[in-house]
């Protein structure tokens, strides 16, 4: 029996013939994540195991985005002990503050991931990766210390949902709407321990951008990771970023799927996850009247280039709501510097939003925009969980950057087509 | 080896924001985390429990983030196993790795209730409900997983094989 894309890469790295669903597999991993938050216990953990280097310094990476610049002693403390063993191990891929940005956003800015890859992160996010072709996964920190002292680590290789995407998009509908759409049809655990493989004609209309929204949010429906295939774009992408040698893994033609789902593009409407769930998405016509207190553009969601652009291009020659406070974060120094460039963060001061240094801030409730009892904020972000962004009390509206940036301006939930410029 | 202790109960879809909120991820001290263990869930959660007491949950326990943190919580709370229907992937792994005990059993999700007394026997993965007078089988768990449960994680495993590829 055949295999699906996400299989082959896995029997590859574990240098296997074949492998199929549900098999524990050993495999080596091209690159290994850690942040603010999961490398100290990372590092606790490497060093119970009693060996004094890493397995590979150029394979591990380590991104400080969470609670950074760092945003009281105890996060600071937390970095410390990250910049020491980055220090003593020479790990080469660190990204201080001032070059770093929010970890799913700038590894492939930097040209770290590339198709055909196995990676590892110490984040759920990774699967963000899958955009470009390559198996990404989000594991814990013990996985992490297991990894960069070894090289190595355990998969349960995965069955596949095959999500087939066809028609035009409209105008203001993004890649987010595209994923809100599918865990509203899935569920929150519509693809615990799956890939989600997405294929089909539509995809030619789905930016890189988009593809990377999509795959991030593969772990909202529990996926072990989110696969587009690799076309043209995604070869565009990754010849303007990286040097590293690629592969092209293909999914059999007689590979089996657990399940199969068409979605129609061209029918899609903007879609909003109503508290507390992401799986809760809704189309926004669907939506009654529900005023709102922050709105939060940025994540490793969408805090890409194209989101910014979205943004702007709505907030523009406008002004927020009086009384909503407007966070846009762009998610790497890269993005800031060429959202400068463009003028839009002109256009967003202007709007009376404010614009933040690279973080994840507000997304975790970490700082930046943390929300009182009672208070609702629509977000880009990919989890609206209870607390997520601050009191247990308040509530979170995941949508895309042209819905959120639509809302700052009429101060409730807004359908972006309302807007004319 | 059994374990004994009350039964706290959740529903579906508890998250690892629930689990442990990510306003204390500027520390992973295990006893200051213990502290807000199930804090926007349950806040008397961590007044209530006694050590060695029993969390049971419905599908896909843990799911969201991928912080170590939360099954840290649970295990420094002095929870003794954590019951769910299903687990999310890497709350499932991190608890397996830093060696949480979880069973997945969905008979004792669903009959357990809360404040019910619990015994488990990780011997023949069998939960008995003593307040129910009740028994139910949990799944067993694969042969490469029981070697990191018997070594207590992953992190003794990998100490004691330093890595020999013996995976089937
Ligand atoms: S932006 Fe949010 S979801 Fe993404 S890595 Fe940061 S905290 Fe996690």
């Amino acid at each position: 029996m055949g295999m699906t894309m996400t299989q082959k890469i896995l029997a590859a790295g574990a240098g296997l013939e074949s492998v199929k669903s549900g098999q524990l597999i050993q495999s080596d991993c091209d690159v290994m994540l850690g942040n603010d938050i999961t490398t100290p216990i990372a590092i606790k953990e490497f060093e119970k195991i009693g060996r004094d280097h890493v397995f590979d310094k150029s394979k591990i990476v380590i991104v400080p985005d969470h609670f950074t610049p760092n945003k009281d002693i105890k996060s600071a403390e937390q970095c410390r002990m990250i910049r020491e063993f980055v220090r003593t191990k020479g790990i080469k891929n660190y990204f201080e503050v001032g070059e770093m940005g929010i970890e799913h956003v700038l590894l492939p800015e930097k040209g770290l991931v590339v198709p055909g890859e196995i990676v590892i992160g110490a984040d759920s996010h990774t699967c963000t990766y899958g955009a470009l072709g390559a198996f990404s996964t989000g594991i814990g920190s013990t996985d992490l210390a297991a990894g960069m002292a070894t090289g190595k680590c355990w998969f349960k290789v995965p069955g596949a949902i095959k999500f087939v995407i066809d028609g035009r998009p409209s105008n203001f509908i993004m890649g987010k709407d595209v994923i809100l759409h599918i865990i509203g049809l899935i569920g929150v655990d519509g693809s615990v321990n799956k890939a989600m493989e997405f294929c089909g004609e539509g995809l030619a209309f789905l930016s890189m951008d988009d593809r990377f929204t999509i795959a991030n949010m593969a772990v909202e429906a529990g996926a072990k990771n989110g696969i587009f295939p690799v076309d043209e774009k995604t070869l565009t992408y990754v010849e303007a970023h990286s040097t590293k040698k690629y592969r092209i893994f293909e999914p059999d033609g007689d590979a089996e799927y657990d399940k199969h789902f068409r979605i129609d593009m061209s029918v899609l409407r903007p879609t909003v996850a109503l508290p507390h769930s992401p799986g809760n998405a809704q189309p926004i016509d669907a939506i009654e009247d529900i005023n709102i207190h922050q709105v939060v553009i940025g994540s490793c969601t969408n805090g890409r280039m194209e989101d910014m652009r979205m943004a702007a291009r709505i907030l523009k020659r406008k002004r927020v709501a009086k009384g909503v406070r407007v966070i846009i974060i762009p998610a790497t120094q890269g993005i800031y510097l060429k959202a400068l460039e463009e003028g839009l963060i002109e256009t967003f001061i202007k709007a009376g939003a404010v614009v933040s240094t690279p973080t994840c801030g507000p997304c975790l409730g970490g700082h930046m925009g943390v929300l009182a009892k009672g208070e609702r904020a629509v977000s880009t972000t990919n989890r609206n969980f209870v607390g997520r962004m601050g009191h247990r009390e308040s509530e979170i509206y995941l949508a895309s950057p042209a819905v959120a940036a639509a809302s700052a301006i009429t101060g409730r939930i807004t359908n972006p087509e309302e807007m004319t410029n | 080896m059994k374990v004994k202790g009350k039964a706290f109960k959740y529903s579906d879809n508890v998250d690892t924001d629930l689990i442990i909120p990510a306003r204390y991820l500027n520390t992973s001290d295990p006893e200051e985390l213990a502290g807000h263990c199930m804090e926007d869930i349950d806040p008397t959660f961590v007044k209530e429990h006694n050590p060695k007491d029993i969390i049971v949950a419905g599908k896909n326990f843990g799911c969201g983030s991928s912080r170590e943190h939360a099954p840290i919580a649970i295990k420094a709370a002095g929870i003794s196993c954590v019951i769910a229907w299903t687990f999310a992937r890497i709350f499932y792994r991190n608890a397996i790795n830093i060696g949480l005990p979880i069973l997945e059993c969905e008979e004792a999700s669903k009959k357990i209730e809360y404040g019910s007394v619990i015994e488990v026997d990780f011997e023949t993965n069998d939960i008995f409900d003593l307040t129910k007078n009740q028994k139910y089988s949990a799944q067993p768990f694969p042969e490469f997983i029981q070697k990191i449960i018997k070594a207590e994680g992953l992190i003794n495993y990998i100490r004691e094989s330093m890595v020999k590829t013996e995976i089937k």
